[in-house]
């Protein structure tokens, strides 16, 4: 899972009937100091987000078709929460990354 | 998923044969500011998207689902066409 700020929303009447109903958001990953990293993607949104949110997104794999609740949906990003608060515990953070 | 614009389609005789009768088109990746992102890359097409359209695709396997049982060999498939987005 990633971080993101939702930034934008999109419209689109003509999509595939999986999408029916879903709310599309364009969403901006971001470091853990909340900075813009990568390209920003298209997540569907099952959990009420909105923009200028921090949340939790899953891309790729099966588990962003399963966060809309519908089978063989061509899913790729899907907002599953919304973030309150992210604690990185500095010192546990710097052993990490050390070689 | 991703924003896109379509520009261009893909002619392909010989191909794949879960391939046949699906579209081919060329999109160019857009930025949320409607600027060009990245490379174009080839996408099946499950929306009956257009040239000039903006779209949005998905990636991965999942590209293959609007076509079940079917699953053509892609990694990329148009699955909307975009009537206008916000970024606030």
């Amino acid at each position: 899972m990633q971080i993101a700020r939702v930034i934008g929303t999109v419209v689109a009447t003509q999509k595939h009937r999986t999408f029916e109903g879903a709310k599309l958001l364009l969403v901006q990953p971001v470091t853990l100091d909340d900075r813009p990293t990568g390209a920003a993607v298209l997540a569907v949104d099952s959990v009420g987000a909105g923009v200028h949110e921090k949340v939790l997104v899953v891309i790729e794999g099966r588990a962003a078709g399963d966060a809309l609740g519908r089978k063989a949906a061509p899913v790729d990003a899907a907002i599953i929460g919304i973030v309150d608060q992210v604690d990185v515990h500095e010192d546990a953070a710097g052993v990490m990354s050390r070689p | 998923m991703h924003l896109a614009r379509v520009i261009g389609t893909v002619v392909s005789t010989r191909k794949d044969a879960a391939l046949s009768g699906l579209k081919l088109l060329v999109v160019q990746p857009l930025a949320p500011d409607g600027q060009d992102a990245g490379r174009p890359l080839v996408a099946i097409d499950a929306v009956g998207a257009g040239t000039g359209e903006r779209v949005f695709y998905v990636r991965g396997r999942e590209a293959s689902f609007p076509f079940l049982p079917v699953e053509p060999p892609t990694d990329a498939g148009i699955v909307g066409i975009v009537d206008h987005w916000t970024v606030e």
